[in-house]
């Protein structure tokens, strides 16, 4: 709560009659409920129905299937014992700090802000260019990248071109080829974020801060970036909590391997429920995927919140 | 500004949905009126028999039928995600099929879960039934005594090598080795040749999956001193740990790797290596030998997905030894059942659509087609069945000492255990004795310390 209005402001008691303020949030509230159903239907119980599922120990066949037992808190137990998860959580960091945080996020913010710069032709083309990528589904895309990378993929055949042999980057280096597979697939996002915002950012400003002798340097760093300080916390959030989910761009590629080697959450997850039939592990995996996911958001709202405080 | 952070807030919580997994498309019973039978198969690009058997099974059961349908539901995946859509679409009524494709191997797990219907009392009244060899029978026996499905057709595993290559190794053929020593003595001899060739390719690893258990790890693993007992002890009903045999059997892979004798790792991990095998390596003598199902030939019989003119004469096939020599040989099978689902609105249907599918004429053709070792002794007895590749008689002759898995709904976890112990050995992630351990490990917190047995 950051301003909070006195409470003997005279505004707020008029509100608080109560006849009137019935009403007000009747007609207020209204129009919500058919979205408030649908998030309860569509989220809020799946959601449940895999946290009450980690307790149990529901398999996808054998007699658990269809009468799993509550287990407690075993699934748990054996999650934060289980080496192949420790591993799957730092990968998981790794993947959405390296593709989200840092490479859709930076990379979106400079292509964003080279294009206010560059002639209106070199960033349509650019924008063309980033935008491509973002508007294939993500099978395809996922092809594509598979495509490029692997052994007798684009990559190895234009280094064959200068005279090198590549080697099979899909195997030796698993974790880098999806992290670029998935900033070339996102950067648009942030890209587009980015522009909206810049736009908004008051030439006036500018203007002011040229004359004060600031250069370009110094206008992007105590000017823009100030002034777009909300839009990065919502930008962050949003490609972060993306990024955590991202499945279909790994399982194509990697498939989660060579081993464990490029098993984020969502594969691991799904490898536990679907490949290995226990449903019951896997909604524990979800479950702390969860959890992860509304740390980050209640993070970035912190900074949102701080940023507009300050404002 | 309240109103803008609640958007926000709204928005995280909808992105935070993408967090969590989707489950499957279900298709839709047919309209009403009608009566309809649904039918969930595999069919992909190398595996096509399947779906000529019910197609031709479709249209006699509708001409029969006057106002039946027969709704084909194929789907293109491999078996272990096939497996996983049919055990999620048994989950409702409204998508569970009436009749399906069902590996051997799940059949007692299925049952237990209440997804298959008991078929006794429909078999008893079936006359074909008694044509079913005993091992048949059984492979649609649930935990319970009942029978849940019949067998489609099985398979044995052998050591199938190229001719050229191993005679331009100095090696006469037909070539039958007793030992392991005697197969790397192959690949040494293959290896210092004239010839390029692969000379033993090994599946192993998570790549091939079931696969490179299959027709890779279980093939030693079974020759060696406890066999047929090696992975899973039948007296206690307990898995085992801490053999020696379960070492050795990494130290046969890892010296089959590491002595370059297969194909180099990163190729082997590929889920589509053995596409290569059929496909290039063996037609272009780039390959001494590997260990592969009784099916082979089907890839490269006209029709097949690999044609090849010369297979006949430039294949050969023997038992895969055991480690001392002890016995005939190894041999590994699986098998694919039809069943009918507990959920069925029609089992009376759906049970004479299944017996028309197994039917003799039927039986036989798939069975030739797909090149499998037939179950119904009508079947086997006839001529085009024995005529219908020059390995019929050889590989069919291994199901005298060929061992099946254990069907207990722990296996598919246990199989991954062991493709992962093969490829940490592989990779060079860990030696044999380490893997082991780890195996050790993984099976004890699977199935719990009371289900395992130290040998």
């Amino acid at each position: 709560m950051t301003h909070a209005p006195s409470a003997g402001s005279p505004s707020r008691q008029r509100r608080r009659t109560r006849g009137s303020s019935a009403l007000r949030a009747l007609v207020r509230g209204g129009p919500l409920v058919p979205a408030a159903i649908l998030l309860a239907v569509f989220l809020i119980v799946p959601i449940m129905w895999a946290f009450i599922g980690s307790f149990t120990n529901a398999t996808l066949t054998g007699v658990t299937a269809t009468q799993p037992e509550w287990v407690g808190t075993a699934n748990y137990e054996r999650l934060f014992a289980d080496p192949d998860f420790s591993l799957s959580l730092w990968l998981t960091l790794v993947f959405t700090l390296a593709s989200a945080v840092i490479g859709q996020n930076v990379l979106g913010f400079a292509i964003a802000y080279l294009m206010t710069r560059a002639s209106r032709r070199i960033a349509a083309i650019v924008g063309g260019v980033v935008v491509l990528a973002w508007v294939l589904p993500e099978i395809v895309a996922a092809f594509i990248a598979y495509a490029f990378f692997s052994r007798e993929g684009t990559l190895n055949q234009l280094l064959g071109l200068v005279g090198l042999t590549g080697d099979n980057w899909l195997f030796i280096a698993p974790m880098a080829t999806v992290i670029l597979a998935n900033i070339w697939r996102g950067t648009a996002f942030s890209m587009l974020i980015y522009r909206a915002a810049l736009s908004e950012v008051p030439p006036d400003l500018m203007e002011a801060a040229e004359i004060d002798g600031a250069n370009g340097w110094q206008r992007l760093v105590r000017v823009t970036l100030p002034v777009l300080r909300g839009t990065i916390a919502t930008n962050l959030m949003l490609v972060t909590l993306q990024t955590l989910s991202v499945f279909t761009l790994i399982y194509v590629m990697t498939a989660g391997g060579p081993g464990n080697a490029s098993a984020t959450l969502p594969v691991f997850a799904y490898q536990e429920a679907f490949r290995f039939g226990s449903i019951a592990y896997g909604t524990a995996i979800a479950t702390v995927m969860l959890v992860i996911g509304a740390v980050f958001s209640l993070g970035y709202i912190a900074v949102l919140r701080r940023a507009e405080a300050d404002r | 500004m309240r109103a803008r952070r609640s958007a926000i807030a709204l928005s995280a919580i909808a992105a935070g949905a993408l967090v969590g997994t989707v489950g499957c498309t279900p298709a839709s019973e047919g309209g009403a009126g009608e009566q309809t039978i649904t039918v969930s198969y595999i069919r992909t690009d190398a595996f096509t028999a399947l779906d000529t058997l019910f197609q031709a099974t479709k249209d006699q059961f509708e001409a029969e039928n006057e106002g039946v349908i027969v709704d084909l539901q194929p789907v293109s995946a491999n078996d272990e995600d096939y497996k996983t859509r049919l055990a999620l679409s048994h989950r409702s009524a409204n998508t569970a099929p009436d009749v399906f494709y069902q590996d051997t191997t799940t059949v007692r797990a299925d049952a237990e879960a209440g997804y298959l219907l008991p078929l006794d009392e429909y078999l008893a009244e079936w006359d074909d039934w008694s044509q079913f060899s005993e091992a048949a029978q059984q492979a649609g026996v649930g935990n319970d005594g009942q029978t849940y499905a019949v067998s489609l057709g099985t398979d044995t595993r052998g050591l199938w090598y190229s001719i050229p290559v191993l005679e331009a190794a100095g090696i006469s053929t037909p070539w039958q080795p007793n030992t392991w020593a005697d197969v790397l003595a192959m690949a040494e001899a293959v290896q210092t040749s004239d010839s390029d060739a692969v000379p033993f390719m090994l599946y192993a690893g998570t790549g091939t999956g079931e696969g490179s258990n299959m027709q890779g790890f279980y093939q030693l693993l079974y020759g060696t001193e406890l066999g047929g007992d090696a992975l899973f002890d039948s007296e206690s009903a307990k898995w085992v740990v801490g053999s020696q045999g379960f070492i050795d059997s990494l130290e046969f892979v890892q010296t089959v790797y590491d002595e370059g004798y297969a194909l180099p790792v990163d190729r082997a991990l590929d889920p589509n290596v053995w596409q290569s095998v059929f496909g290039e390596l063996f037609p272009g003598d780039a390959l001494g030998a590997t260990i592969e199902g009784s099916y082979t030939p089907s890839f490269w019989v006209p029709g097949g997905s690999f044609e090849w003119d010369a297979y006949a004469e430039n294949m050969g096939v023997a038992a895969f030894p055991t480690q001392n020599g002890d016995g005939p040989g190894v041999s590994m099978s699986g098998g694919w059942t039809l069943a009918v689902g507990a959920q069925t609105d029609v089992p009376d249907l759906a049970f004479e659509f299944l017996t028309m599918a197994l039917s003799f004429e039927n039986s036989l053709s798939y069975v030739n087609e797909n090149s499998q070792i037939a179950v119904r002794a009508d079947v086997a007895a006839d001529p085009s069945y024995i005529e219908a590749n020059p390995f019929v008689e050889q590989v069919t002759s291994f199901v005298e000492f060929t061992h099946f898995r254990p069907a207990t709904s722990e296996y598919n976890q246990i199989s991954a255990a062991v493709q992962r112990a093969t490829e940490a050995v592989i990779t060079g992630q860990a030696t044999p004795e380490e893997a082991a351990a780890e195996y050790d490990r993984e099976v004890e917190s699977i199935v719990g310390a009371e289900q395992v047995i130290a040998k």
